[in-house]
């Protein structure tokens, strides 16, 4: 009953979606406002729609109706409500429903903000988003239905269906089978709806840069009214990436945090070019540049974003991320394909308008400094592409299937990387349109000195691995040039002003937060390549077996065997967990309780590391085997990760600076025109 | 005159930006390809893997094989992992026709016809190493024909969407 209401719901959303899109087209083409209003209303009308559809799919969740197949194979009794809730995006067929429920959120978001400015607009930016909708609708109507339900052959055959199949009768399975344990962690509960947030919020900067080309508004018009869109679309992408890499590191006992699994990797395309983006944007607010390279950028986003989706659904890649596969992969590959083209296509009959106003004219300046940014981001999304295209292509190409693991990632990236740090020790620096050497010199030379200092005390500290040097050094760099910056401002207002220097500060960052919010940003890049070099070069391992009371070592620390106990807990699993007392050069600093637990209903272990965690290193104990009847003996695989909690630091820091750029400032509109007329006129004049 | 000084100037500036951006650009084409040839990894399947014979010594490979769930021999104390895979096949498209990967697996696991390939590890046994698993294993084969394996993937399809859940009552 509920079953078939929550999916009449979503037949109902198609229907309004594909009206809603005829209306906006129609009002469009024949100039009449009443249709599009019509077809607005359409659009507001799909989240209701929708949230009625995703709240029947938890109702039975919650209400354990296994009848149904999706909530048989993602929940089972003995899971708490709150992850029944969350099961809704546990399996594949639901996540599109909540996917889904994202898009309609954000398309009602964007109908009801102000349109009087740019009227014209608004029936593309529905037919974009109505568009996008309708195909994840079709998508889960068609081919991955949450509502089909178990039925029950008098030969004992059990199919799933949407309707009942003669001679059968609805089947009631006694139990689920559980969300996979491993995706019962805050961070995989977190996770998946974060990237679905960035995913979904780049739509609607797509759609504006698609309702530009169309209308022929080819100002970067589009681009000051989805600016706030693209930054809260990346704060959730990189707020998603950055927690599924806590939750490696706390649930799959590696010792790492990122795999470079092509599923990781389709997180990650859409935002390098998102990062693109946000960058090159800048240089056509300021200099009028680039604008063929921006619409580029953000239809390669939508069509990355739609990748994703595809890549992480389709299981056409072999990846730990075990989804089932299906056949919904030529479906995305025909609305990625339709969607590139028509994009395509609107940009070049729009070319000759976008010209650039002014003239890039030397290296130095800070346009083409921004440039070079985005060419490194485009060529790490290149590396990222062929790494995961290689398999494919090489099988078509040479009828051999090869692939290219994390060693390939790490070895064309790394100097990409390392470029990019540089560039953000420069870039700042450096004026628009013209710097010379001399001007920049002037500016550098302070942090460059107190980076090599930096780097001096840590080769008579005894660090000689060269990539390592390296790398601190340029963190450093990126981090005295942007400390300066600050410092360069706040004493300014000081100065002017007479303001103590937390208020001058304050002051300045509340004056140009898509600036500062910049800085901050950077800063956190910075503490994220402390803790990135710091495990990736300097991680120790050991392992072996102990009997009570035995030791280990690694580096200063001791760690010894106390005891082990085993024992089932009320929610359906066996725990096996150890007790170790940890030493430091000799001093005891605590005990570490790594465990495995044994989750009975999916008949899965999953690892739990002890972690000793301080600013230095984490110390990361995997319990790996033992001696279950005599208790005696126990295996143990050992890490040392130094300075890996600068990296989760550096990612809290780089959040909350997103924040401070995307927090909504007033007039920002008039502030900005003025800055940039005042550059005009400083360019010519 | 001020006006082609100002032309000539205007294309000169174009030529940096276009050698600076080719080099760049040759750069990372540079970078992919040398990456490419340093750590690429065949792909095979194990019924590949007796044809080619020889030519493949010293490869990086990548197979991936049903878990023969007897044949897990595992010592805790010096962490040596040893077991037995059985061929399926190595394009999705095939055990999607095939009836799926649990079937394929399940199939794999069971016939004793199939050829299977001994693997070696060393290192802590995952959660996931049981019978009719799907191994992903990366290393290369030694002169004794094992496979020593520096890498181990796991994947089990039964525990996400494809089985069928058991009657109620039964």
């Amino acid at each position: 009953m509920i079953a078939d209401f929550g999916y009449g719901a979503l037949i109902v959303t198609l229907l309004v979606s594909v009206y809603g899109i005829g209306a906006a087209f129609y009002g469009a083409r024949k100039n009449l406002p009443a249709w599009v209003e019509s077809a607005r209303l359409a659009m507001l009308l799909t989240f209701p729609l929708v949230t009625i559809s995703a709240l029947c799919i938890i109702f039975l969740l919650v209400n354990g109706n296994y009848e149904v197949e999706y909530v048989s194979s993602v929940t089972s009794s003995s899971m708490p409500t709150y992850l029944r809730i969350t099961a809704l995006w546990g399996g594949q067929a639901g996540s599109l429903v909540f996917w889904s429920w994202l898009m309609a959120l954000f398309a009602t978001a964007v109908t009801l903000r102000n349109w009087h400015r740019d009227r014209e607009f608004l029936p593309w930016v529905i037919v974009v988003s109505l568009v996008t909708l309708a195909f994840f609708l079709i998508l889960i109507i068609f081919f991955e239905n949450p509502f089909q339900k178990l039925w029950l052959f008098p030969d004992n055959q059990v199919v799933a269906g949407l309707s009942q199949p003669a001679g059968s009768v609805l089947f009631f399975p006694r139990d689920g089978q559980g969300l996979n344990p491993l995706l019962r962690h805050p961070g995989m509960i977190i996770h998946p709806p974060m990237l679905y947030l960035g995913f979904v919020s780049f739509v609607i900067p797509y759609a504006f840069a698609i309702a530009a080309l169309i209308t022929g508004r080819t100002d970067d018009r589009w681009i000051r009214v989805t600016r706030r869109w693209t930054l809260i679309a990346w704060l959730f992408l990189s707020l998603g990436l950055i927690l599924g890499g806590r939750w490696a590191y706390d649930v799959l006992g590696w010792g790492g945090y990122w795999g470079w699994d092509p599923v990781e990797i389709a997180a990650f395309m859409p935002w390098l070019t998102g990062t693109a983006f946000l960058h090159s944007v800048m240089i056509q607010e300021k200099r009028g540049m680039l604008k063929h390279w921006n619409m580029v950028l953000i239809i390669l986003t939508y069509c990355l974003v739609i990748f994703g989706t595809f890549l992480t659904r389709s299981g056409v890649l072999s990846s730990v991320h075990a989804f089932a596969q299906s056949a919904i992969g030529p479906l995305f590959f025909g609305f990625i394909g339709l969607t590139f083209i028509t994009s395509l296509s609107l940009l070049l009959k729009r070319w000759d308008e976008l010209k650039s106003e002014t003239q890039m004219t030397s290296w130095l300046s800070r346009e083409a400094l921004f440039l070079l940014n985005n060419l490194l981001f485009m060529g790490i999304l290149i590396v990222c592409f062929w790494g995961v295209m290689f398999p494919l292509v090489s099988e078509i190409f040479t009828g051999l299937k090869k692939t290219v693991g994390p060693p390939f990632y790490e070895r064309a990236t790394g100097p990409l990387w390392a470029g990019l740090l540089i560039l953000m020790a420069i870039a700042p620096l450096a004026a628009w349109g013209h710097s010379t050497i001399k001007t920049l010199g002037r500016a550098i030379w302070k942090p460059f000195v107190l980076s090599l200092v930096g780097i001096i005390l840590l080769i008579v500290s005894g660090i000689k691995s060269v990539p390592a040097l390296l790398g601190f050094w340029l963190a450093f760099f990126v981090a005295a040039v942007t400390l300066q910056e600050f410092w360069r401002g706040t004493r300014a207002r000081h100065s002017r002003s007479g303001e103590s220097y937390p208020l001058a500060l304050w002051r300045l960052v509340g004056r140009n937060r898509p600036r500062y919010g910049g800085y901050v940003i950077h800063i956190g890049v910075v503490l994220m390549a402390f803790g990135i070099i710091g495990i990736e070069l300097f991680q120790h391992e050991t392992q072996g077996t102990l009997s009570q009371g035995e030791k280990i070592q690694l580096g200063e620390y001791t760690l010894t065997y106390e005891s082990l106990s085993i024992f089932d807990s009320n929610d359906g699993r066996n725990v096996a967990r150890a007790v170790l007392s940890v030493e430091e050069n000799g001093k005891y600093v605590g005990e570490l309780f790594p465990r495995r637990d044994y989750f009975f209903e999916s008949q899965q272990p999953m690892t739990i590391p002890g972690i000793k965690s301080t600013w230095e290193d984490d110390l990361y104990v995997i319990l790996v085997d033992w001696q279950p009847i005599t208790s005696q003996g126990a295996t143990f695989k050992i890490y040392r990760n130094p300075l890996v909690n600068f990296m989760w630091l550096g990612g809290i820091i780089f959040i909350l600076g997103t924040l401070i750029a995307a927090w909504p400032t007033k007039d920002i509109e008039t502030v900005r025109t003025r800055e940039r007329h005042e550059i005009l006129v400083g360019a010519t004049g | 005159m001020e006006q082609t000084a100002s032309v000539e100037k205007v294309s000169s500036g174009k030529m940096k930006f276009l050698v600076g951006g080719l080099l760049i650009a040759a750069a990372i084409v540079y970078l992919i390809i040398s990456s490419t040839q340093a750590s690429a990894q065949y792909f095979m399947t194990i019924g590949e893997l007796e044809s080619k014979g020889a030519s493949i010594e010293g490869r990086d490979l990548r197979i991936s094989g049903a878990v023969i769930g007897e044949s897990i021999q595992y010592d805790p104390e010096l962490l040596e992992l040893s077991f037995m895979i059985a061929d399926i096949p190595g394009d999705n498209a095939d055990i999607e026709a095939q009836g799926g990967l649990a079937v394929v697996l399940h199939e794999a696991a069971i016939d004793p016809n199939r050829p299977r390939l001994q693997v070696v590890y060393s290192g802590p046994k995952p959660d996931l190493l049981r019978n009719e698993a799907q191994a992903i294993v990366t290393g290369k084969i030694g002169e004794d024909g094992k496979f020593y394996a520096n890498e181990l993937l796991l994947k089990c399809p039964t525990k996400y969407e494809e089985s069928v859940p058991e009657q109620a009552g039964s």
